[in-house]
């Protein structure tokens, strides 16, 4: 079983005390604020957690794999995450 | 932005006090770091997944010196962006 918004209401109840509604309502605003920041451009750094970065990909030569046909596929931008040293550490035991 | 830049945020828009702002911050981000470590994924729809990787031993050489070295199993964290978040940042714009 995946850990999912859900799960992190529950953290986020336990530990601030708060109404559920309220909770709901902070994990989204949590969300919201880092994907806004990534829309705009920004890079996110959490400090012990890992860096969500905007690449840009340069236009290139793509090919549609059903019909084989060459197309040519427009720059475009992606969010990476680069994990911390520490959460590293983390999955591997601590 | 940064982790102290996401607790203000925070903060301001939901009406926190700095300190329980940063409370819940961390809680966030130690409820994800807890669950990768105990192997599960974690799922957030429209922000994107994170999942571990696990990679066996190999035999490696510095590239630079050629001594063979012995790179032990590993665990890796990802994260695969999600759908609505892969749309945000990359706006397809009307030329």
């Amino acid at each position: 079983m995946a850990l999912t918004k859900a799960d992190l209401v529950e953290a986020v109840m336990q530990t601030s005390g708060l109404t559920k509604a309220q909770c709901v309502d902070i994990v989204d605003s949590i969300l919201s604020i880092v994907k806004d920041r990534l829309a705009a451009g920004e890079d996110v750094l959490i400090s012990g957690f890992g860096k969500f970065q905007i690449q840009d990909k340069d236009a290139r030569r793509g090919r549609n794999p059903a019909t084989g046909s060459d197309l040519m596929l427009r720059p475009r931008k992606v969010v990476t995450f680069k994990y911390s040293g520490k959460l590293k550490k983390m999955v591997n035991g601590g | 932005m940064n982790r102290s830049d996401l607790i203000n945020a925070l903060k301001e828009k939901a009406n926190l006090s700095r300190k329980d702002s940063e409370k819940i911050v961390d809680t966030f981000f130690q409820t994800i770091t807890d669950t990768l470590a105990s192997g599960e994924r974690v799922e957030i729809r429209g922000f994107g997944s994170f999942t571990v990787k696990k990679y066996k031993p190999y035999t490696g050489r510095n590239p630079k010196t050629g001594v063979q070295i012995r790179v032990p199993a590993k665990k890796l964290p990802f994260f695969k962006v999600g759908k609505e978040l892969k749309e945000m940042v990359d706006l397809e714009e009307d030329e």
